[in-house]
């Protein structure tokens, strides 16, 4: 809660900031246009939200969604079938994988770090052999408007307080935190780890998929080279809103702030003209920066 | 050589040491006594330089090293490269390894000892006996003046004891300080010069070992007779609730055999390592016995997980509270509700309610149910982990050093939490290594050594002698 507050703080300053330097900031198109951008990264945070607060990580997040935009893409060209199908298979695509990315790291024993490591070449190479490495386009309008407008803003903000609801309402979600907090002791209270690790995983695999299918729709084409480094930027977000990389602390409103904050810096650095070169040593900084501030706090 | 005043030392909830003074003399072995949790290891934690009193001065003109009971090497590293981390002895500029010194000085500091080890053998084939002597080496490498060994023949055999003993008269004859921790009496006779023993963080009497015998002793150290409220009555037992046949671990535990009947404490004595935690582990399910039958209620239970051990009514408290029984990042709430919770959404009115209800009815006490446990002294979350156990509505309870590091007054509530959970009808199997408890509140009391059960006594007429003579390997018989 505390941490939390923090980040409004910095998020209120740096906007007040921005919108002195360049009033356009505070103009309503902008604002809409922040959160526009953020919707993908926000939609992959929420996901790897479920992951972290277990004490696990996945980095195969970029990959996923390449190959769920691909998947998604091949089965929308106009007139083949009815939206929902090319949307529900590209989720899916991604659950699959977090399943998988689930099922080695419980039932193998592999540290998660190198398991979705294993998970993003393979999930970048299955969208190249099924787009033979070429971009999927010709996509029906229908699948297009989910990437238009409002609507991926709508797709986050659905994700976001689905999850928010879970975490905070569900016995399996309270279970994601003892799981977190404490393996052992989540084990002999009598919860089902394997099966907790397993579901985090999947729904982290099946949101990635979903934000494959908004970034095909936007982009207007599944490109198997789409994605990369975007688990970087969400598990990037989701640490600075407050969620421990050892578990068992955190939450979806931290992430949502989290991601808020880069998108603002992002936008901010855009409008004054700072080159994307020196945007990514920004980001980097501030990543770390963030962090650091908050273990400060905690010892404290 | 060592003098310490009026040392002084609180932990949140426990005074764990009270204006405790001590004087060892160089070149002599001070046997240092008290019950668990009497305040030995904060006391020479302190001494070592691993603590800070709060108040008090210590005085000490040597070094000080300390071999913990629990030995630590680096496993992959050589003998050699052990005695000397963190000191090896280096050639010219840029820190080369002299390896011929280390591997010169390291023989000849293991012969001095009495052991022929080859230097460069790795630490891993060593047995425990003589990684305690390249510890002691070490220590000796450093020009220890004051050696503190906690229970350091805990895991080691006879022979190797008597081998150990060499060794540290050998040392005090150098004019070596040792201080020397350890439950068992005969080595305290046989080895020490000096005998302090602690109580309740309290110093209770320092005796030069001629003016003691055993029975002295051991007054001195239990103090005061537990009482928790007179003999109990074995007829109050039931029906058997569980029965274990024949469990079996290798390495760990071997047919055990036993029943539990509603009603009735079943105390398992032995010592640290002889396997009580391991077979209670494998009741519960969280490491399950290779073979072996185990019956709850009559009917044979297939127990592969504590997820199907609480489903068949067995409720377990563990011995490591911090890494079976809390999760530190969850409030005092939701570590109550965390096992029983129901159904796939939270009821949170229904889980205020119960918080607050356990939290009246241990008395546990925090500032309200939101509080961290993290920040709970040990006592409190001792009645936490109890009761969440408890909320799981359980007929069996396992009750694995329930008392271990809590303060005197939590561990009195705690032994009348144990009582009335077996005036309700509960079938309670308690492990505890601290005696006078298992006597005092135990129906029947089994004694393990080595994995294996060795004896079944009756605590109204077992004394703890005995006991220990069921629980302490090639002895008595």
């Amino acid at each position: 809660m505390k941490s939390r507050l923090g980040l409004v703080i910095a998020l209120v300053v740096i906007g007040a900031a921005l919108a002195v330097a360049k009033p356009v900031f505070l103009t309503v198109p902008n604002l809409i246009n922040v959160v526009r951008q953020i919707s993908i990264n926000g939609i992959l945070a929420v996901g790897v939200t479920y992951v972290l607060l277990t004490g696990g990580v996945d980095l195969s997040l970029g990959s996923m969604v390449a190959l769920a935009g691909v998947v998604a893409a091949s089965f929308a060209h106009p007139g083949e079938y009815p939206v929902f199908v090319p949307v529900l298979l590209g989720v899916l695509a991604g659950a699959a994988c977090g399943g998988v990315n689930g099922f080695v790291v419980t039932k193998g024993r592999v540290a998660p770090f190198i398991v979705t490591l294993g998970m993003m070449a393979v999930a970048r190479g299955l969208a190249l052999v099924l787009s033979g490495g070429k971009p999927v386009s010709n996509l029906s309008a229908e699948f297009k408007w989910i990437g238009d407008g409002l609507v991926p803003i709508l797709v986050l903000l659905v994700v976001a307080g689905a999850s928010w609801v879970f975490l905070a309402n569900l016995k399996l979600g309270r279970h994601l935190y003892a799981v977190g907090g404490n393996e052992n002791a989540a084990r002999a209270s009598g919860i089902n780890v394997d099966a907790v690790k397993l579901f985090a995983y999947t729904v982290c695999g099946a949101l990635a998929g979903l934000a494959g299918v908004v970034l095909a729709a936007r982009i207007t084409s599944g490109q198997p080279n789409a994605g990369a480094g975007y688990e970087l930027d969400a598990i990037a977000a989701v640490v600075i809103g407050g969620t421990s990389l050892s578990g068992g602390v955190g939450g979806v409103g931290g992430t949502i702030l989290g991601a808020l904050l880069m998108g603002v810096i992002n936008n901010g650095l855009d409008l004054l003209n700072v080159s994307s070169y020196y945007q990514a040593i920004v980001k980097g900084i501030i990543i770390v920066g963030a962090v650091w501030l908050d273990r400060r706090k905690e010892k404290s | 050589m060592l003098q310490v005043r009026n040392l002084s030392k609180s932990f949140p909830g426990v005074r764990a040491l009270d204006n405790v003074s001590l004087d060892v003399v160089a070149g002599s072995v001070h046997a240092l006594m008290g019950e668990n949790g009497a305040g030995k290891s904060t006391l020479m934690r302190i001494v070592s330089g691993l603590d800070t009193a709060d108040a008090g001065e210590i005085r000490c003109s040597g070094r000080v090293v300390m071999i913990h009971q629990e030995l630590m090497p680096f496993r992959d590293l050589t003998v050699a490269e052990n005695i000397f981390m963190g000191q090896e002895p280096t050639r010219g500029i840029g820190g080369w390894l002299d390896k011929p010194a280390m591997h010169r000085e390291a023989q000849r500091l293991l012969e001095h000892l009495g052991m022929t080890l080859s230097p460069t053998r790795p630490m891993r084939h060593l047995s425990v006996a003589q990684m305690q002597t390249v510890e002691i080496a070490k220590a000796l490498s450093r020009r220890a003046e004051l050696l503190i060994m906690d229970e350091p023949t805990s895991a080691i055999s006879e022979h190797e004891v008597e081998a150990l003993f060499k060794i540290i008269r050998d040392l005090k004859a150098r004019g070596v300080a040792v201080i020397y921790i350890s439950h068992k009496m005969d080595e305290i006779f046989r080895i020490a010069d000096t005998v302090t023993v602690l109580r309740d963080g309290r110093h209770v009497a320092t005796h030069p070992i001629g003016e003691l015998d055993e029975a002295k002793l051991i007054a001195l150290m239990v103090g005061r007779e537990l009482s928790v409220g007179g003999p109990r009555s074995v007829e109050a037992a039931g029906e058997v609730a569980l029965e274990a046949r024949g469990l079996t671990k290798p390495g760990k535990f071997y047919d055990i055999t036993f029943t539990l009947r509603r009603g009735e404490i079943v105390g398992l004595a032995g010592l640290m390592g002889a396997g009580r935690t391991d077979v209670a582990n494998a009741i519960f399910g969280m490491t399950p016995a290779d073979s072996g039958e185990i019956r709850v209620h009559g009917r044979p239970a297939c127990i592969a997980s504590p997820r199907d051990a609480i489903a068949l009514g067995i409720g377990m408290v563990s011995e490591d509270r911090r890494e079976f029984g809390l999760v530190p990042t969850m409030s005092v709430k939701h570590n109550l509700t965390l096992a029983s919770l129901r159904g796939w959404l939270l009821d949170r009115r229904a889980e205020n309610r119960i918080a607050d209800e356990q939290i009246r009815a241990f008395a546990i006490k925090t500032p309200n149910r939101n509080q961290s446990v993290a920040h709970l002294s040990g006592g409190n979350q001792q009645k936490v982990v109890l009761a969440k156990t408890l909320l799981t509505e359980p007929t069996i309870l396992i009750l694995d050093e329930p008392t271990c590091g809590i303060d005197v007054g939590a561990k009195a509530e705690m032994h009348t939490f144990i009582r009335q959970l077996a005036r309700d009808g509960k079938a309670v199997l308690l492990i505890s290594s601290e005696l006078p408890e298992l006597l005092a509140l135990s129906d029947r009391l089994l004694v393990m050594r080595e994995g294996v059960l060795t004896a079944e006594l009756d605590p109204r007429h077992a004394t703890q002698e005995e006991i220990l003579q069921h629980a302490m390997p090639d002895s008595g018989e």
